[in-house]
C-alpha cells in the first residue's frame, strides 16, 4: 500500500509537469527484480506475449496507483508491442486509471437493479461525505474519488460498491459513514 | 438454496448445495462432498464417450443462449493436430445475473473439476477461466483453489496421473461487459481491446489465438460433474415441463422483492410460484409491475405474462421473453418503467464498443431520446423515432449487445405506452412527483 501512495505521488507530479515528464523526474521502471519474475511466470501461461497484457497491466495498477504513460511504453518495450497500441488496449477497458486517483477508488452500482432499490442516495451520501464535489473528481485531501460504475455483478445485494479492491454489499446511505471510517 | 437465505423447500439444490459453507471452497473439504471423481471418471472414458453423456442429458449452455453442450463439445475434434483452447465465460456483468460469482465464491472446485473434464473432452491442454475485474473476492477463492488443484497433481502435466496435461489459468478483465461475448473474450484474452469478431469463423474452427476453441458459461461447466455422477438419464428425467429444458438452473433475483437472492430450481418450475413462494412477493405494501426474466437483454415482461409462465427455455419465449441467463430483475409499483429503461439504455451505450455504426449511434440516440422523455421533453414522434432506431439496431451488427438494447425498449414501448404517453402528456415523470409528495 505504501508503495502505491509513493508511485501514486510520484505519478501525481509527472502529470502536473509540463510536455515531457521524462528527464524531469526520471521513471522507475516497474518490472525489475521481482516484478520481472512475475511477468516472466506469465508469460509461460501463454502462448503470445500480446496475451500478457492485461495481466501486466494489472501489475502497473497494483504498484504505482495507475497506468501512466511511461508505464505503457515500458511494457510495450517488454512485451514487443508499440505504445499507441498499449494505450489503445488500456483505454478499452474502464478499470484501468489513466491518471492518479484517490487513495479509496470507490465504485457504486447504479445500474437498474440497484436503482430500484436506491442507489442514488448511496451516491448522494458518498459524494457528501468524502468532500468529493462531483463524480469522477478525488476529494481535495487525496483521500477520496467516488464513480458510478455499471452493474458489478452483486444485483441481489443492492447496493453493491467497490472501494478499491473491497466489495461492499447492501450499502444504504445510513451504513455510509460507518463503511467510509475503515479507508482513511 | 436460497443464498443468502435459506433454502426453500420446492428448490433442488444441486449447483448450490454448498453455498454458504466455507469448508467447501478447500479441496479437502470439495472431496469429503464427493469432488473430483468425476474428473477421475472422465480421464478413464474417451472425449467422444463424455459428449455422448452431455448430449444424452440435455445439458444446455446456462449463459444465455442456452446451445446444447454436449452438440458444442462435438464440434472440436480432438488429435487433430492443433492446439485447442477452452475459455470459461466467467465475465458475470448482465445487469441482474450474480449466479456465477456464487458459484465460485463458494465451489470454485466444481468450477474446477467441471473445467477440467471439459478441456479433457475437447482434446484442450489448457483452460483460461476469464472472470470480470470486480469480481476480486471470487478472483481470490478461485486462484486459490487452482493452486491447491495443481499442489495435489489434480491440474499439470499428469492430471490426476493420467497421463493428460491439463493446465487452468486464472484470467482478469478490466471492466469491460462486451468481453461476455465469446469473440470480444477472445480478442481480450489474447491481449487486445474487446472487441466482437465477425462470425464465421466460429469458435471451434478458429478461436482463441487462432486455434479451435470451445467457450463455456461457468454454472453449465459446474453441472457437468453432476452429470457424469449421477448418469444422463437422471439428469434427463429432471424436467417439469418439455424434453428440451432437462436440469437444474440457478436463478438470480434482485429488485423490488422481500427475498432477493439465489435460486436453484428444476427447469420448467412455475413462475408464479418462484416469485411469491420462493422469493416471498412483493415489498409490503406494494405490488410487482414488472420483470425482466434473463437479465437485462431479454424482454420485459408484464405480470400477466410472467405469472403464467413456466421457467425453462421454451417457456419464457412462449410468453414474451426469454429464459437468458436467469437474472430476474423485478419492478414493483413504485417504479418507473421509463426511467430504469432509459437507464438499461445508458448502460448499453456505455458499453457498446463502438465499432458498428448501429450500435454505437443508437444506443447514444435512444438514451437520448429516453432521458428527454423521462425529464418531461418528450413527443408522441418519438415513438416511432425509437422504434425505427431499434429496428436498425436489431440483426444487423456484428454482435448482439445492440439488439439487447433495442429488447427492452421496444418491449417496454409495447407492454408500458400509458407511462410513456403520461410523460408526454403531462410533461413529467408521473413517479418523481408522487416521490416528492
Amino acid at each position: 500500500m505504501s508503495a502505491q501512495r509513493e508511485g501514486a505521488t510520484q505519478g501525481e507530479a509527472m502529470d502536473h509537469s509540463s510536455g515531457g515528464s521524462i528527464g524531469e523526474i526520471p521513471y522507475r521502471p516497474v518490472f525489475v527484480g521481482a516484478l520481472k519474475e512475475e511477468l516472466e511466470a506469465l508469460l509461460g501461461r501463454y502462448p503470445t506475449k500480446m496475451a500478457a497484457l492485461l495481466p501486466a497491466l494489472w501489475i502497473i495498477q497494483r504498484e504505482r496507483g495507475w497506468v501512466s504513460e511511461e508505464a505503457m511504453v515500458e511494457i510495450g518495450q517488454q512485451l514487443e508491442l508499440t505504445p499507441a497500441y498499449v494505450k489503445g488496449v488500456v483505454t478499452f477497458y474502464t478499470m484501468y486509471h489513466q491518471h492518479p486517483v484517490g487513495r479509496h477508488f470507490i465504485q457504486v452500482c447504479t445500474t437498474s437493479p440497484c436503482g430500484a432499490c436506491g442507489a442514488e442516495k448511496v451516491v448522494e451520501a458518498l459524494l457528501a461525505q468524502t468532500g468529493c464535489v462531483d463524480l469522477g473528481a478525488t476529494s481535495p485531501d487525496g483521500r477520496y474519488t467516488v464513480v458510478e460504475v455499471e452493474c458489478l455483478g452483486a444485483c441481489g445485494f443492492a447496493t453493491p460498491i467497490m472501494v478499491n479492491d473491497d466489495f461492499i454489499e447492501s450499502v444504504t446511505p445510513e451504513k455510509v459513514p460507518q463503511i467510509l471510517t475503515q479507508f482513511k | 438454496m436460497g443464498y443468502p437465505h435459506k433454502s426453500h423447500p420446492k428448490e433442488t439444490p444441486i449447483l448450490s448445495k454448498y453455498f454458504g459453507e466455507p469448508q467447501a471452497r478447500t479441496l479437502d473439504g470439495w472431496k469429503e462432498r464427493g469432488g473430483y471423481r468425476a474428473l477421475q471418471q472422465a480421464l478413464g472414458m474417451t472425449p467422444a464417450d463424455i459428449v455422448n453423456v452431455l448430449k444424452e442429458s440435455g445439458l444446455r449452455g446456462r449463459g444465455g443462449a442456452g446451445f446444447p453442450t454436449g452438440t458444442k463439445w462435438s464440434f472440436m475434434k480432438p488429435g487433430d493436430g492443433k492446439a485447442h483452447y477452452l475459455c470459461v465465460n466467467a465475465d458475470e456483468s448482465e445487469p441482474g445475473t450474480f449466479k456465477d460469482r456464487e458459484i465460485m465464491r463458494w465451489t470454485p472446485h466444481a468450477l474446477l473439476e467441471g473445467t477440467a473434464i471439459g478441456a479433457y473432452s475437447i482434446g484442450a491442454e489448457v483452460a483460461y477461466i476469464y472472470i470480470r475485474g470486480e469480481f476480486t473476492e471470487p478472483l481470490r477463492v478461485m486462484e486459490a483453489a487452482v493452486k491447491e488443484a495443481y499442489a495435489a497433481g489434480i491440474l499439470g502435466s499428469n492430471a490426476m496421473g493420467s497421463g493428460h496435461r491439463i493446465d487452468i489459468h486464472v484470467h482478469r478483465g478490466a471492466g469491460a461487459y462486451i468481453c461476455g461475448e465469446e469473440t470480444a473474450m477472445m480478442n481480450s484474452l489474447e491481449g487486445r481491446r474487446g472487441n466482437p469478431r465477425i462470425k464465421p469463423p466460429f469458435p471451434a474452427v478458429a478461436g482463441l489465438f487462432g486455434q479451435p476453441t470451445t467457450i463455456n458459461n461457468v454454472e453449465t461447466l459446474a453441472a457437468v460433474p453432476h452429470v457424469l455422477n449421477n448418469g444422463a438419464a437422471w439428469y434427463k428425467a429432471m424436467s417439469l415441463s418439455n424434453p428440451k429444458s432437462t436440469g437444474s438452473k440457478l436463478f438470480s433475483v434482485c429488485g423490488n422483492v422481500t427475498r432477493p437472492g439465489n435460486y436453484e430450481v428444476v427447469l420448467g418450475f412455475p413462475f408464479k410460484d418462484f416469485l411469491y413462494d420462493l422469493c416471498g412477493g412483493p415489498l409490503p405494501g406494494r405490488k410487482f409491475k414488472a420483470v425482466i426474466p434473463g437479465g437485462s437483454s431479454v424482454p420485459i415482461q408484464t405480470m400477466e405474462e410472467a405469472e403464467s409462465t413456466l421457467m425453462d427455455y421454451e417457456g419464457f419465449v412462449a410468453k414474451g421473453s426469454m429464459l437468458g441467463s436467469g437474472g430476474v430483475i423485478i419492478f414493483d409499483d413504485s417504479q418507473c418503467m421509463v426511467k430504469h429503461i432509459a437507464r438499461l439504455a445508458r448502460f448499453y451505450a456505455h458499453e457498446s464498443c463502438a465499432q458498428c455504426t448501429q450500435c454505437r449511434e443508437g444506443t447514444a440516440w435512444t438514451t437520448k431520446i429516453l432521458e428527454r422523455i423521462e425529464a418531461g421533453g418528450g413527443t408522441m414522434q418519438d415513438f416511432e423515432t425509437l422504434l425505427e432506431i431499434a429496428d436498425n439496431m436489431t440483426g444487423k451488427t456484428i454482435c448482439v449487445l445492440s439488439d439487447s438494447c433495442a429488447a427492452p425498449v421496444v418491449s417496454g414501448i409495447q407492454k408500458f405506452k400509458h407511462e410513456f404517453e403520461a410523460h408526454i402528456t403531462g410533461k413529467r415523470c408521473p413517479f418523481r412527483a408522487t416521490a416528492a409528495a
